[in-house]
């Protein structure tokens, strides 16, 4: 029956692309090595000048956290900022920005002008502490515990199905 | 206007092709003639549709009518001539229209040059390949149309990715379109012989040349995209066995097995099931390119912008074509009756090792790209496949296949001597191992590898002049070496070419891979780097205005020993519409290797992130691919070769067969 192999290698390949197609997902997102692991330390300095300074502490406050990673010339985190301010707002989650490799003072005035769901602020300059934690673009955030371990990390803006289907199941569960 | 002719033209091509692909397959069962002729007229005018609707979009573009979406999104009015042609099959719409007009254009050829292939079987093939045309129409009307309208139409289009402007990437689709599209005749060819039930050393005779002329364009078409990514990326690499390069290298493996094994077909009349499933294999891994470009399965650098009702169409068709075939191979390959015998020592013999080799290569490369795909499909989390495990596999099955390639071509047909070829052989085993010797000897261990390659590489060269030699017998009778030169055939020049090709290639990997040097650098105007004996002075930057981006370009003055040379001048571009950066690295290629600067980003204080790289004998990578191409072009203009040639005796020699040949008797 060797003369059927070709045909059942090519039907097992189409199935595969085919559930793959169907599968929803996205090939350029990859998934976090940091699931179920502390969040990589850090400490960076507030966009608010005289507050004091971000730090890994400011994650452990026994409630769930999300961590964002925004920039003002990021056209997406644009797209997303209302959904973050509904989070903090009526989904009473505290949300930290980190400002990725950003001027500070177009970090404000993005925040300025969309208005400031963030509880507390980073500014991440040279990008240093996207690489400790794997950021590969912005915006992209990140759902952590009470005590400071990352939970799920949201590839890409939180736009339309994505708040309702995925990040909020997910903070549900936490909650 | 332009724009609706070119979208009705396309809707009569279809409905030519639908005819085309259904009226001769009834005209061959009922042996009727005129439903056969049928089938050259459908082709041509497929090919004049394709070409106006082509002629159209090419229209749209080069007038910047930006009421057309697909000239909007990927024109703009101050790019360079150039570009707003190559702009044309620069996207995912007027790449599948070029693809089209390639498929006809091929279709017309093959009406136009078999006039002497029997009509029933021509008319087989163009039904084969007139039904290809309707999948790639149907596939450009229903998800992909290249001339829908914009209204209001913008004043300004959104330009060509910056990338994408370069005189290498213009030519490098088409090129790669002309060898993947080729190997569709092969394809049709493959299935109309299954579809008569009948292979014959004819068979291979005619396919081969299509086969040839595929291969040839393909091994053009990857050579320019890997020059391409060599200077244009400024990264300094040429292969980077990304999921899309490796979508076009298997079609590649697959023809090179198919042009070796169809010779044992037309020789001996055996691996015939074999010979047509490489044709079906080789065409398939050409759909299987298109799909992973366009079907966002994958991810890559050469992705179009994806949309999954086309990745489920193109997925579909894809499904329809190879299972199709197969089911069909599964049914007719019974059919197809072992023909003559060989010794285990003969050149067909070198051939079957030669295939089962590139074929092993090719599914191995096939499994190195989808594996992240098993894996993800298993739930087993995602991974990628490096560059480690495509270089160990080539290095493992390569090697062998170089050895081979000395010693194949000495090797007598049928029945041949291992002692007699490896005599012949045996000065260049001992130039090799010489040669690789003494580069492990110079360079004291660690390059172990390097001296592996590099004898390969010489042992393949020495063995093709070698060859060349013993065919002239310059050492028995040195006199008439030359009249002997002279007689000897193209076909085989361009074996020896390709063979040497190959050595050349080979020669400019091993060495540049093992002996660039690189240096990564912050300068100041004024500072000089010296790299493998060459001073770059660092001369300071300027800024520079395009057409259409602007630059920051470089200026490096290379001297060597105190007399200058040249002075290299890199940009990195800031493109304005679309918004994007690029390097344009230099190269000054020397006989030796190429000079390489690129120049980054500014490093504070005047100083300025630079690359600077001498990379010795680069060159051969691309001088192989020329030779591989030239040696496939002398063989292709053999008269031996060429199509229509009328069926000669040496073909039907063997009685049973051409009693058996259904078109001989038509």
């Amino acid at each position: 029956m060797k003369r059927f192999v070709p045909l059942l290698v090519v039907s097992a390949l189409v199935l595969l692309f085919l559930v793959m197609m169907l599968s929803d997902r996205n090939p350029n997102e990859i998934d976090s090595v940091l699931i179920g692991r502390p969040a990589p330390e850090f400490s960076l300095v507030s966009l608010k000048e005289g507050a004091p300074a971000l730090t890994t502490a400011d994650l452990k406050t026994g409630a769930p956290v999300l961590v964002n990673f925004f920039a003002s010339w990021c056209v997406p985190c644009r797209a997303e900022h209302e959904n973050l301010m509904a989070l903090a707002g009526g989904y009473r989650v505290p949300v930290i920005g980190i400002a990725y490799k950003n001027d500070p003072d177009k970090a404000r005035g993005f925040l300025t002008e969309l208005g400031n769901p963030f509880s507390k602020t980073g500014l991440d300059l040279d990008g240093r502490v996207g690489i400790d934690w794997g950021v590969s673009g912005v915006p992209e955030t990140f759902l952590i515990d009470g005590d400071g371990v990352i939970r799920y990390r949201h590839w890409g803006p939180i736009v339309g199905d994505s708040l309702t289907e995925r990040l909020l199941p997910q903070l549900k569960a936490l909650q | 206007m332009a724009g609706e002719i070119g979208h009705f033209s396309l809707i009569l091509a279809l409905a030519f092709a639908l005819i085309g692909a259904c009226v001769p397959h009834v005209g061959a069962r009922r042996g009727d003639v005129r439903l056969m002729v049928l089938a050259d007229r459908a082709v041509l005018a497929q090919f004049l549709m394709a070409v106006t609707a082509f002629a159209a979009l090419t229209y749209a573009f080069v007038t910047s009518d930006f009421s057309v979406i697909n000239v909007a999104a990927n024109s703009h009015s101050l790019k360079p001539m150039l570009y707003k042609i190559s702009g044309v099959w620069g996207n995912h719409e007027g790449s599948l229209l070029f693809w089209v007009l390639i498929l006809t254009l091929f279709g017309a050829l093959v009406s136009w040059r078999g006039k002497n292939l029997p009509l029933r079987f021509r008319s087989r093939v163009l039904a084969v390949q007139s039904l290809l045309v309707v999948g790639f129409l149907c596939f450009i009307l229903f998800t992909s149309n290249p001339f829908f309208r914009l209204d209001p139409a913008p004043l300004e289009g959104n330009g060509l990715n910056p990338l994408l402007q370069d005189p290498g990437l213009a030519f490098h689709p088409p090129m790669l379109y002309l060898g993947y599209v080729g190997l569709s005749i092969a394809f049709s060819f493959a299935v109309a012989a299954l579809l008569e039930g009948e292979v014959t050393p004819l068979w291979a005779r005619w396919v081969r040349p299509w086969a040839l002329l595929a291969w040839v364009f393909l091994t053009g078409g990857i050579a320019l995209g890997s020059w391409w990514a060599y200077y244009e990326l400024g990264w300094g690499g040429w292969w980077f066995w990304d999921p899309v390069e490796n979508a076009s290298f298997m079609p590649w493996l697959a023809a090179t097995a198919l042009l070796h094994s169809a010779i044992v077909v037309e020789k001996r009349d055996a691996l015939k099931s074999w010979t047509i499933l490489l044709a079906i294999i080789a065409f398939s891994f050409s759909l299987l390119g298109t799909f992973l470009v366009r079907s966002g399965v994958i991810t890559s650098v050469h992705a179009f912008a994806t949309d999954p009702a086309r990745g489920i169409f193109i997925l579909g068709f894809l499904g329809l074509v190879i299972g199709g075939s197969m089911a069909l191979y599964a049914w007719r390959a019974p059919k197809l009756s072992p023909g003559g015998l060989f010794g285990i020592v003969s050149r067909e013999s070198g051939l079957v090792l030669n295939n089962i080799l590139l074929s092993t290569f090719a599914a191995v490369v096939l499994v190195g790209t989808l594996y992240p795909l098993f894996v993800e499909a298993a739930g087993a989390g995602q991974i990628t496949v490096g560059p480690p495990f495509f270089e160990f596999a080539a290095m493992v099955l390569m090697s062998p296949l170089v050895v081979a390639l000395g010693l194949g071509p000495l090797l007598a047909w049928k029945r041949g001597k291992l002692s007699r070829a490896t005599q012949i052989a045996f000065p260049a085993l001992v130039v090799a191992l010489v040669a690789g010797t003494v580069l492990v000897w110079k360079t004291a261990g660690g390059y172990v590898m390097t001296a592996f390659g590099f004898g390969l590489a010489l042992w393949l060269i020495a063995s093709v002049l070698l060859e060349i030699a013993g065919r002239i017998k310059l050492w028995q009778a040195p006199k008439q070496a030359l009249s002997g030169l002279a007689k000897i055939t193209r076909a085989q020049w361009g074996m020896s070419l390709a063979h040497a090709g190959l050595g050349v290639m080979l020669l400019g990997i091993t060495i540049s891979e093992a002996f660039t040097s690189e240096q990564l650098l912050v300068m100041t105007p004024g500072d000089t780097a010296t790299i493998a004996g060459y001073d770059f002075k660092f001369d300071g930057v300027a800024p520079v205005a395009g057409p259409n981006y602007t630059a920051v370009r470089g200026f490096f003055e290379v001297s060597e020993s105190g007399a200058v040379l040249t002075t290299l001048m890199p940009e990195d571009r800031v493109y304005t519409n679309p918004p994007m950066n690029t390097t344009e690295a230099v190269i000054y290629p020397l006989v030796s290797g190429d000079l390489y600067a690129v120049v980054g980003e500014a490093a504070g204080a005047g100083r300025w992130s630079v690359r600077l790289y001498f990379k010795p004998l680069i060159s051969g990578l691309w001088l192989g691919a020329l030779m591989m191409m030239i040696g496939g072009l002398f063989s292709l203009s053999d008269r031996r070769l060429r199509i229509g040639m009328p069926t000669g005796k040496r073909s039907i020699n063997n009685p049973a067969t051409a009693k058996r040949k259904k078109w001989v008797v038509l």
